[in-house]
């Protein structure tokens, strides 16, 4: 194949060059710009994420190694994949909230691109350092977009207050780094695994000390409970379509990472985070669901259903199994599409003066904006697991394989909790359709025609995966044989 | 392999129809009524359709017909599986049959968004017939699950005052139950490939497979609750007064008439036959339930001043025989249940659409609202009377031979079951009667009734069909009754083989003239007998 004349040290991380390169040519971009000229910087932002897609489709199967710390493999790809989807879907919803929110475009962009970057990376790294890295690269993205909005308060209270306790964790992180470093000599995963499994270290209580560490690291950046109280703050302030954009892009790179690091170097220790795992995801489905249905602010409510969600990702990671694994990637696809829709749409219904981000809001947007209100009634349905769309299927994966694992509490807690967060999905509904007049009888501004498109084919692709998901399944199940 | 897809068909006609009307242009209602026509002819022809299915249905053989395989995620065993036997075949034509009733019967009260009404109405048939014709039970599940979505919003956007709470409490209610059952199939598929070395989702599949029995009693209990919620079995019974007095017409139409016999109908065909000792171990108390249910619903309805209230509650107490005649286990009581479930449908749903009617034109529900509307509307009242006959069992009418059979068979299996059971005989009398007298005896009590209207064309259309149905099934029960039989007979052999509760069938005499000369020499009557 020619593309692997190109340079074979460089062929495993290409799309991340590719994003990184769109990233910096939207900087580029905002600096030549003329100050009232309008430039469609989101699409530099879009040819370079289709750049990444044809060379995630280019690199499948070839297991391609990059200098030493990366293998692009199968389950990285597919996760790099998910990462496009969501930023495509992120950069077509955005014209219309950047113009509405007075978001720096160019700025705005650049940040998003190298967030996706630096997730991307994450996906396919084999090594806890550039694993560290990646997640601050992304991370400082976030913390930054998540306080584009400088005149709003609750803005920057997010983005202090997610920048504090995410420098934390990351501490945390790199504080197990260092010790499983100090216990092996190597940052490397296939060197962990190595010595991890080769029973030299066990008994020694260093070893859990960097586990536990590691695992605080990670619950914090999946927002696992009690890890989780920055989510609904920074979720509340960042601008509604980064909210999106971290609520599904944050979790797939570190559920990928997550399920690289415990299924690959430290799968010896099983015995170990599993429980912790296990009380985790139980706290994190029930506290997600519970708490949000007290939630009167929509963007809060779905920030504890994204907690939720993490939550069913976690039912996954300890069920272990072949299932398990796919099922986290089937999983993280179909929630990223859903859940960057519903924000997409919240985003774009508000208008500056009426942010539109409470419950009364919604009140009898059926009669005012049809298209809108069935649109989001899509996406919260297949949130809440509904067939025929595909947020049943995901859910349905799930919990076959944790059944499958024997972990039948986790299974019945899950599909409880998942009734429970119905509740509170068609709450929303009820407001758009069975509650008269109220704040919705002024008209919202026509949605940009590109961010209508990419919701109706979101959609269009959430039924099409819940009816007909066996392509999808069969290629997460392939997927995950690289995983080691 | 039927040629013509013909169960597929039955599940995308209505289906599709409802998609194609979603998008005609109706901004101003300026297309209500060529969409209500649209809506009330794709349901005649499903209808008719249905019937055509009847047509083809072999009713000698318990086997499933015109089954329709495909594969579907193959690597989990699930298939798109479709068939019909004599279980599910009568339900899918009730369904077919009420559909288009309950549309003409909201011809006139459903005035806003007309479109999505019919949508929902179209899409609700959809699952619903996809429901009773599933033969793999994540297909099933789907179906049953997909359900609940237009029936909230029947209930939530066209309900009455309290609609919204009704709305809630009716999906959470019912999920509550059915995600519970989801862990149970999730368990048994995984069940299926520990034992045979690959993942089924098939009915066919699990019956083969012996589930251990102390599983058995955890997936009963699993499948049971999720189904006894829906019929709803007396104590989860609380959803259905709400959801019912809230619904449109249609929406209760359809709720009485189809959707509480999937509770039913899923105890019939999945809970029982699957595990057969734990569904032995629980009969008596789920027939405790079904009895507690059928005095319950009959003191609770007897009391009531709303006339939507009475009926349902009057629901709780005949699907209480349902439950009943499935616990006895033997053909008469199962012909029962399954014969009940039809009339249920029928005559419920009949008086859904004449309170309905009565609604539309006072828009008040109360019984003490009326009286002696038989001086005003003496057609409307006509029709009223034939069909309350019908609901209470009379002789000749539609409910009466699904009660003596449920009866019948419930006396051969346990005499207390069937002496308490048949005082909701009575009971139904009295409150059914006493509801007709207040409503309609007497002297018009009340002005407003003084100019009341009787019956339009339009009514009279929809009152024809169900009082035509509730004659012929009342006169004519083999014509129902045989094409059950192998498919009852197969599963009550199932159970006698598993359960400790050994039901010796002597073959008992044909109880209704006719039944059995009618019926062909097939393999399997003689065979179980």
């Amino acid at each position: 194949m020619s593309f692997s004349m190109i340079g074979s040290a460089l062929n495993g991380i290409m799309p991340v060059i590719l994003v990184t390169l769109a990233g910096i040519s939207c900087m580029l971009a905002e600096a030549l710009r003329q100050r009232d000229e309008r430039m469609p910087i989101g699409g530099l932002g879009l040819i370079g994420l289709a750049g990444a897609g044809a060379t995630i489709v280019l690199l499948w199967g070839h297991n391609r190694e990059s200098l030493g710390v990366v293998v692009a493999d199968n389950f990285g790809l597919f996760v790099q994949f998910v990462l496009v989807v969501i930023g495509v879907l992120t950069i077509l919803c955005s014209p219309g909230a950047i113009e509405r929110d007075r978001l720096p475009a160019g700025e705005y962009y650049a940040l998003l691109l190298f967030a996706i970057a630096g997730m991307m990376l994450m996906a396919v790294t084999r090594d806890l350092l550039i694993i560290f890295l990646t997640l601050e690269v992304f991370s400082i993205a976030i913390y930054v977009m998540t306080g584009l909005r400088r005149e709003v308060f609750a803005s920057t209270e997010g983005a202090f207050k997610y920048f504090l306790l995410g420098g934390f964790s990351s501490a945390f992180f790199l504080y197990g780094i260092a010790f499983t470093y100090g216990l092996v000599g190597s940052t490397h995963l296939d060197r962990v695994s190595a010595v991890v499994s080769s029973q030299a270290l066990a008994g020694n209580p260093l070893l859990l000390v960097a586990l536990g560490l590691l695992l605080v690291g990670f619950a914090f950046k999946v927002s696992a409970v009690p890890f989780h109280m920055w989510t609904p703050d920074a979720y509340e302030g960042a601008p509604t379509i980064v909210t999106g954009f971290m609520s599904t892009g944050v979790k797939a790179a570190a559920f990928a990472a997550f399920a690289r690091v415990l299924f690959s170097a430290l799968e010896p220790l099983r015995g170990d985070w599993a429980p912790v795992l296990w009380v985790l995801a139980i706290c994190t489905m029930i506290l997600g669901t519970v708490v949000g249905v007290a939630q009167t602010n929509l963007k809060r409510m779905l920030a504890y259903s994204s907690i939720g969600h993490g939550g069913y990702l976690l039912v996954a990671l300890v069920a272990g199994n072949d299932n398990a694994k796919a099922s986290i990637l089937f999983y993280l696809l179909i929630y990223a599409v859903t859940n960057i829709g519903a924000f997409a749409i919240i985003a774009l219904l508000g208008s500056r003066e009426k942010p539109r981000e409470y419950l009364d809001d919604y009140k009898g947007l059926w009669h005012t904006s049809p298209v809108m209100a069935g649109l989001l009634t899509i996406f919260l349905l297949s949130l809440g697991g509904f067939p025929p769309t595909a947020g049943f299927v995901a859910k349905w994966y799930v919990f076959t394989s944790a059944v499958e694992a024997g972990q039948y509490a986790l299974a019945i807690i899950g599909v409880l909790t998942s009734v429970v967060s119905v509740f509170f999905y068609l709450r929303v509904v009820v407001m758009m359709y069975m509650s008269e007049g109220g704040a919705a009888a002024e008209v919202p501004a026509a949605p940009p025609r590109t961010a209508l498109v990419a919701l109706a084919v979101s959609v269009a692709v959430l039924f099409y995966l819940g009816v007909l998901p066996t392509r999808l399944i069969d290629l997460a199940a392939s997927s995950i044989r690289s995983i080691l | 392999m039927a040629v013509v897809p013909i169960l597929s068909l039955l599940i995308a006609l209505p289906l599709v129809g409802a998609v194609l009307l979603l998008c005609v242009r109706n901004r101003d209602h300026e297309r209500d009524g060529f969409i209500q026509w649209t809506a009330l002819g794709l349901s005649l022809v499903e209808f008719v359709a249905t019937l055509w299915m009847w047509a083809r249905f072999d009713p000698a053989s318990a086997e499933f017909q015109m089954v329709e395989k495909v594969d579907w995620i193959p690597s989990f065993g699930i298939q798109y599986a479709l068939g019909v036997d004599g279980i599910s075949l009568f339900l899918v034509v009730l369904t077919g049959f009420l559909t288009p009733l309950a549309l003409l019967g909201s011809w006139q009260s459903i005035h806003k968004r007309v479109k999505e009404f019919c949508f929902f109405m179209l899409a609700l048939e959809s699952a619903m017939i996809g429901v009773f014709l599933s033969l793999d039970m994540f297909l099933f599940y789907l179906f049953w699950d997909a359900m609940l979505i237009p029936m909230y919003f029947l209930i939530g956007v066209w309900g009455y005052e309290r609609r919204i709470y009704a709305a809630v409490k009716f999906i959470l209610y019912t999920m509550a139950g059915s995600v519970l059952m989801l862990v149970a199939i999730l368990s048994l598929a995984h069940l299926h490939s520990t034992l045979t070395g690959s993942y089924s989702f098939s009915y066919e599949a699990w019956l083969a497979i012996a589930v251990p029995r102390h599983l058995q009693v955890w997936f009963f209990l699993a499948f049971a609750v999720a189904f006894a919620i829906k019929v709803p079995l007396f104590p989860f019974h609380t959803w259905l007064p709400d959801a019912h007095v809230e619904a449109p017409t249609a929406g209760s139409v359809i709720l009485a008439g189809v959707l509480l016999k999937m509770g039913t109908y899923g105890l019939l065909r999945f809970a029982f036959p699957l595990f057969p000792d734990a569904a032995a171990y629980f009969s008596p108390l789920l027939a405790t339930l079904a009895v507690i249910g059928i005095v319950y619903g009959a003191l609770v309805a007897m009391v009531q001043p709303d006339m939507k209230k009475l009926v349902a509650y009057s629901s709780v107490s005949h699907l209480g025989f349902v439950v009943l005649g499935i616990t006895a286990m033997n053909i008469q009581g199962l012909q029962g249940a399954l014969f009940q479930m039809l009339s249920h449908g029928v005559s419920t749903g009949g008086l859904f659409l004449i309170v309905g009617m009565l609604v539309d034109r006072r828009h008040t529900r109360l019984i003490s609202e009326f009286g002696g509307l038989k001086h005003v509307a003496p057609k409307l009242v006509a029709a009223f009377f034939i069909i309350t006959l019908a609901s209470i069992g009379l002789p000749g009418l539609a409910g009466f031979v699904g009660e003596f059979l449920i009866l019948f068979g419930a006396f051969r299996w346990n005499v207390t079951f069937a002496v308490v059971a048949a005082s909701g005989v009575i009971l139904s009398a009295v409150y059914m009667l006493w509801m007709f007298q207040r409503v309609n005896y007497g002297a018009v009590t009340n002005p407003k009734n003084e100019k009341m209207a009787d019956l339009s064309t339009r009514e009279k259309w929809v009152l024809w069909p169900v009082i035509a149905m509730a004659v012929f099934m009342g006169v004519a029960p083999w014509v129902f009754l045989n094409p059950m039989k192998p498919a009852v007979n197969r599963i009550v052999a199932r159970m006698a083989e598993a359960g400790p509760k050994k039901v010796v069938e002597k073959g008992p005499g044909p109880i209704f003239a006719g039944e059995d000369m009618r019926m062909g020499p097939g393999p399997n009557s003689a065979g179980t007998r």
